[in-house]
């Protein structure tokens, strides 16, 4: 729980991952791609403020000390998603795996839930992966990477047809929330990483389930918003969009928030860190404090103690099923939500 | 002036087909030199070896073809460097065959229509600006949003570089067209002004971000000295 000047705040990071990428867990073969990729990572911390820098050593292989510093003690995060990337082409035991992920779930229980992943490539064998880790983990959510490599192939996409089992398979477990990574060139990764495109088409298909945007598709945000202004069920994941933005471009960050609570609105927004790469601590203190800089972005809703509490923790609270203490919570009609009316002119006419 | 000034004005109307920005302001030309017989080599880099294949092809493509038309030149060879399917690329445009020989089987529709909606894109965003400095130079945006395009300043980047837009796009450009129109032509109807005004400067932010970070990208791996921001 989060307290500043008397008032107290429920906090959800809905986006943290446990990662080895440390030389010992290369994929011998594939090593340059292995150190480019948490190399890259690495390069997105300097977006950060300094004094949150690490060296790239010790940004390889995060321990569960740090953990508990940065996320509970420093970060007063009331609970935590953990978000899982296997990645084993280039990690032998995995990225931040679902079962690397979990072994912090007896070390702060009833703290953190971790999400699953699937593959559709996998085929019928990734079914039954995801069945077993709906049990094992009791998922609640995956997060998705369709710019990961497998093979010859370069990545996939949510609408094709593979994948629909998958969507109906979670639905059945009750996994009913789908992040899905849509954001900046991660080198290796192909730069198409950032289509929201096929979003649209599974959203619309599976309303029973919520698409979570991480990232946001920057720097594509029209795409996401246009999108995501015309269908309920998706949310915008604001990890990479205050760790990348807040500090080192200010001025964007105010127009991207701006946009977002605009299009998307305050009650679609979820605060996610994307710790290891940047700590919590300053993003939510950042967050709290925050406002537009000057008048000229006076024609964007208001950042209120309302949008606030539920972008920081209400929101993903209630898509995980979470108890917030009473006295946390929002009366149902405070708030702003966002602006709905001539969706159709956006997609029939602007574009 | 010389040819190779002759060549290097030429890139400069070539754009990145996302940014629509040239790729001289974009600093994506590594060099150019130009042989006593008029043999151009030009060379152009990217912001990451994985920047998009269809994208890339698209600024080569483009750089050759607007080379060509260039006085005194004789030969033309555009080298694009350190590019994952740099060597698919480069044999194609040398070889002046279109998408389909760099790729075969990925279809020239999908970059065709990728280009139009780009176009589309750029047209929202650029007349977006042209509307906003307008208004803020005093006219009333009711009557602004009304204009013709004779009515447009002379001299502006943006007015110019709409012109093109709309050429590439098939709209009407004569004087007595509407100023401000949706990509389709149509002018902006005033119910519909507001959501227009917000959806450009979406796009526009969306572009600079975009542009930024490829910037950014761009010095940090050709270690170059950071350029003046514009936005």
């Amino acid at each position: 729980m989060y307290e500043k000047d008397g008032e107290q705040y429920f906090i959800v990071d809905s986006h943290l991952h446990f990662w080895d990428a440390s030389p010992e867990n290369w994929v011998p073969g594939q090593e340059e791609y292995a150190k480019g990729f948490i190399s890259c990572f690495h390069d997105y911390q300097s977006l950060g403020p300094p004094e949150t820098h690490d060296t790239i050593e010790k940004f390889r292989k995060q321990t569960v000390e740090e953990f508990r510093r940065h996320v509970f003690d420093e970060g007063k995060v009331d609970f935590g998603i953990l978000e899982s990337t296997a990645l084993k082409d280039w990690y032998a035991k995995g990225f931040n795996a679902v079962e690397q992920n979990a072994v912090l779930l007896d070390q702060f229980p009833g703290k953190l839930r971790v999400n699953g992943s699937f593959d559709p490539r996998n085929g019928e064998a990734g079914l039954q992966r995801l069945e077993q880790d709906a049990e094992t983990y009791d998922l609640k959510g995956v997060k998705l990477y369709t710019a990961e490599w497998k093979g010859a192939s370069r990545g996939w996409r949510l609408d094709d047809p593979a994948a629909i089992p998958y969507f109906e398979k979670c639905l059945e477990l009750g996994i009913t929330n789908i992040h899905v990574h849509k954001g900046p060139t991660i080198w290796p990764m192909d730069k198409d990483a950032f289509d929201v495109s096929d979003v649209d088409h599974v959203a619309t298909d599976f309303q029973g389930l919520n698409f979570i945007i991480e990232h946001v598709g920057l720097p594509r945000i029209e795409d996401f918003c246009f999108m995501a202004t015309q269908e309920p069920n998706v949310y915008a994941g604001l990890s990479v969009v205050t760790g990348g933005l807040m500090h080192a471009r200010p001025r964007f960050f105010a127009k991207v928030m701006g946009e977002l609570l605009f299009w998307v609105g305050e009650d679609k927004m979820l605060f996610g860190s994307d710790y290891g790469i940047w700590t919590p601590k300053w993003q939510i203190e950042g967050l709290l404090d925050w406002d537009y800089p000057d008048d000229t972005y006076s024609d964007f809703p208001r950042w209120t103690d309302a949008s606030k509490r539920k972008v920081l923790g209400l929101n993903a609270a209630k898509l995980y099923g979470l108890d917030v203490p009473e006295h946390l919570r929002l009366a149902p009609d405070q708030g702003t939500p966002a602006a709905k009316d001539d969706a159709k002119l956006v997609s029939g006419g602007v574009l | 002036m010389s040819t190779a000034d002759r060549v290097l004005e030429a890139l400069g109307e070539v754009y990145d087909p996302e940014l629509d920005e040239p790729i001289t302001d974009l600093r994506f030309v590594t060099s150019c030199d130009v042989s006593p017989d008029g043999d151009v080599e030009v060379r152009l880099r990217l912001p990451t070896p994985q920047c998009a294949p269809n994208f890339a092809f698209l600024m080569v493509a483009d750089a050759r073809a607007a080379i060509v038309g260039v006085p005194g030149v004789r030969r033309v060879h555009v080298v694009l460097e350190d590019h994952y399917t740099g060597r698919e690329i480069n044999d194609a445009v040398d070889a002046e065959g279109g998408y389909e020989a760099a790729f075969p089987g990925e279809g020239t529709e999908r970059v065709d229509a990728l280009r139009s909606l780009f176009h589309r894109k750029a047209l929202v965003a650029r007349q977006w600006r042209v509307y906003e400095r307008l208004i803020a130079a005093g006219e009333r945006p009711g009557e602004v949003s009304s204009w013709v395009l004779a009515e447009l300043p002379d001299g502006d980047a943006d007015v110019r570089r709409c012109d093109e837009l709309r050429r590439a796009l098939g709209l009407d450009v004569r004087p007595e067209a509407p100023a401000f129109v949706r990509p389709d032509g149509s002018p902006i109807a005033a119910q519909d002004l507001d959501r227009w005004r917000r959806s450009g400067r979406l796009i526009n932010t969306s572009l600079e971000l975009n542009g930024g970070m490829c910037r950014q990208l761009l010095q940090n791996r050709h270690g170059l000295a950071p350029e003046e921001v514009h936005a």
